[in-house]
């Protein structure tokens, strides 16, 4: 008897241990904005089905990049789940610090990731970190004021009517700008606008030998271009100005128009915070007639880094994160209107969702922009408001500095040109591109 | 004689520090403000300054979404270890250059203060493959550590700054009175520089209090103090203003009220020696 009791006993406990030696606390890295944070509430699901423990460490952006480089580039191992963007994942992947993501289960179904999301986060048609939620770069409108100007928006409009409609719905005395654009220094602020931008223009960062491109007409257009529009019709001080500066200005109804990320449309459609809510329209962003629209492609995705003692269960977490059930549940919980946008194809097959106004414009954007083929003419580089090499944040911060000056009145488009031009040859010889 | 002070003049000096004090104070008072406002008054143009409904929102949001007690926690045992295992190496540091002087005394005082010229990221990379190898990292005694090696030459030149104006001779008239060396520094030295030793402290405390670099890349989920309870709230795509500032409000909070209680003792210190 004294046995038997005892061999229970002994698998009871072995029990007890294995589940507790199952159940894993993963560490998650993440940046501060609404579907991140919406996701921390919803981590409670996560644990009910698979009994793991989450901590989450949520950061500003910048912070984050720098936070999680240092962590992986040292095998640190602070993390488990990181949260990063299109410029790091094919890069981190080719550099072999990321686990593959080639083995999901078939329940996630990952052909159903929006081919140009999967793209940009692989490298050599493997899958690095999977897409929470993407993003392009779309108009966003004032259509009382747009009509006030006798204009109508066209779906697909050009600079040219963009430039246009600016000064026409531009209305100094009552502090009305025709065009709030970022003009702030930094390559994911007003460098990422004016690349993707430039794209429309024609030109290109790098030619095939990875020359830099600030030389040509293109790029001169694209910068008189931009300059000339905001001395028309933009806000004062455009050149301190990123997203939360121009989303705080469309928001209290100082904007006509506002050219930014697609996730920018849940803000200033909501009545709480948006003095113009009931009356924002939305268009793809301008083109010049050479094939190439303006607008960029992001995703912000969880990615493991090679090496994590958790793996397994980091796994699973990536998978219930961004998995079709995950867009059930925050429907559920907050509305359709708040689920993860621009990630999967079935998400936009969905007929509640398309009832939500910028669902079909921003699937629209996001399929508009191809990283692979970003350029007019050939370029070497994957990414369409970057180049997906180690060295481009570096160069293009300083760039887009040069360019800020511009905006600020301190040089002219000529002299920033040279400037870029310089910095970037010098950068990239040194890097061993030449 | 002391030259007679008008009350005309009373006044302007008066209003004169009233309104610097006001202007250093605005920033933060500003933060308080906007942290009982609405998102969308938080962006408000013109903004507003008192004129609004006040709300408690934020406050409720950041404690449900944070647990600012490990945040707080951590950023006490991080703040006081490091002035606390600081002052005890500094004191002997700071006795030995000001009253054991060498002909080299001079310059190792101007090398400790050289190293807080380094940039910190410089040596992110060392420290943070050292902090691996120790299996140190995101831990209270890791940062514990850093923060004391760089607020150590502070802290010692402050000591030694006191210390130089405490006379030799009464130290000599211990000595001949039989005291050892360590009943010299424990109980006459160091009773004799309380208010210089007590605002080395406070002003320890603030500064590894506000650290941001050290404690936002070497800490994760475990040891993250306040300043990465602050981080959390701040994003460039998404006008969070007034939650921001409500967990900002809650973080100098701690601080602020110290510094508040003890700005006798920090001004008496600061000032040690200053007038003969």
């Amino acid at each position: 008897m004294k046995r038997t009791y005892g061999a229970l006993l002994g698998a009871c406990a072995t029990i007890a241990f294995a589940s507790v030696a199952a159940a894993e606390t993963i560490t998650i890295a993440t940046v501060n904005n609404g579907d991140m944070i919406r996701m921390q509430g919803l981590t409670d699901d996560f644990t009910a089905k698979t009994g793991h423990e989450v901590e989450w460490v949520t950061l500003e952006e910048n912070v984050l990049r720098q936070r999680v480089t240092t962590d992986i580039s040292t095998k640190g191992g602070a993390f488990d789940i990181m949260t990063i963007g299109m410029y790091e994942t094919p890069i981190w992947g080719a550099n072999g610090w990321l686990v593959a993501l080639d083995d999901l289960s078939p329940e996630y179904d990952a052909a159903d990731i929006l081919p140009a999301m999967a793209g940009g986060l692989s490298h050599e048609g493997t899958l690095y970190a999977a897409p929470f939620y993407g993003e392009s770069s779309m108009i966003m409108y004032r259509t009382d004021l747009m009509e006030k100007a006798g204009l109508e928006m066209p779906e697909a409009p050009t600079w040219t009517f963009i430039r246009e409609a600016a000064a026409a719905m531009t209305d100094r005395a009552n502090d009305v700008n025709g065009i709030c654009l970022r003009g702030k220094a930094g390559w994911g602020e007003g460098g990422a606008f004016i690349t993707a931008m430039s794209n429309s223009f024609g030109a290109r960062w790098f030619d095939m030998d990875w020359n830099a491109q600030f030389d040509t007409q293109p790029w001169k257009d694209t910068l008189e271009f931009f300059v000339g529009m905001m001395s028309e019709s933009g806000p004062a001080g455009y050149a301190t100005n990123g997203f939360n500066e121009n989303l705080s200005l469309f928001q209290q109804g100082k904007c006509g128009m506002w050219i930014d990320a697609t996730v920018a449309a849940s803000f200033v459609t909501n009545p709480n915070d948006s003095t113009v809510a009931d009356s924002v329209g939305f268009a793809l962003a301008p083109d010049n007639g050479l094939g190439k629209r303006s607008n960029w492609l992001w995703a912000w995705a969880l990615a493991i880094p090679a090496g994590s003692q958790k793996e397994a269960a980091a796994k699973q977490f990536i998978e219930w994160a961004t998995s079709k059930d995950y867009i059930e549940l925050v429907a559920a919980n907050e509305g359709w209107a708040n689920v993860p946008p621009g990630a999967r194809t079935s998400l936009y097959e969905n007929p509640n969702y398309m009832e939500v106004p910028f669902a079909k414009m921003t699937l629209d954007s996001i399929l508009s922009a191809d990283p692979n083929n970003s350029t007019v003419e050939e370029s070497p580089y994957v990414g369409v408001q970057f180049a997906a090499i180690p060295e481009f944040a570096g160069i293009a911060t300083e760039v887009s500095q040069e360019f800020s000056a511009v905006y600020a009145g301190q040089q002219t488009v000529d002299e920033a040109l040279a400037k870029a031009q310089a910095i970037t040859n010098d950068a990239m010889e040194a890097a061993g591109y030449k | 004689m002391a030259r007679a002070v008008t009350t005309q003049r009373k006044i302007i000096n008066t209003a004169a520090a009233w309104a610097v004090g006001l202007a250093i104070f605005f920033p933060i008072l500003w933060t308080i403000l906007t942290s009982f406002k609405t998102e969308a008054q938080a962006i408000a143009d013109p903004p507003l300054f008192l004129g609004f409904d006040w709300t408690l929102e934020n406050y409720s949001v950041v404690m449900e979404r944070s647990d600012y007690a490990k945040y707080l926690w951590n950023s006490i045992i991080i703040a006081g270890g490091s002035t606390l295992l600081g002052i005890i190496i500094a004191v002997p540091a700071a006795w030995s250059m000001a009253f054991v002087p060498s002909k080299r005394t001079k310059d190792i005082l101007m090398w400790m203060l050289s190293t807080k010229m380094l940039p910190a990221v410089g040596v992110l990379y060392p420290i943070y493959l050292l902090f691996i190898k120790l299996g140190i990292l995101d831990s209270k005694i890791g940062l514990v550590i850093v923060l004391m090696l760089i607020n150590l030459p502070i802290i010692v030149w402050m000591l030694y700054t006191y210390f130089k104006e405490i006379p030799g001779e009464i130290l000599e008239a211990a000595r001949m009175d039989g005291a050892t060396l360590k009943e010299e520094v424990i109980y006459i030295l160091t009773p004799m520089a309380i208010p210089g030793i007590a605002s080395t402290i406070l002003l320890n405390v603030i500064l590894a209090w506000n650290e941001a670099f050290w404690t936002l890349n070497l800490t994760a989920a475990k040891a993250a103090p306040l300043t990465a309870f602050i981080a959390s709230y701040s994003s460039p795509e998404g006008l969070f203003y007034a939650k921001l500032s409500a967990a900002s409000t809650m973080a100098i909070a701690p601080i602020l009220i110290l510094g508040w209680f003890s700005q006798k003792q920090l001004v008496s210190g600061l000032t040690f020696g200053a007038v003969k």
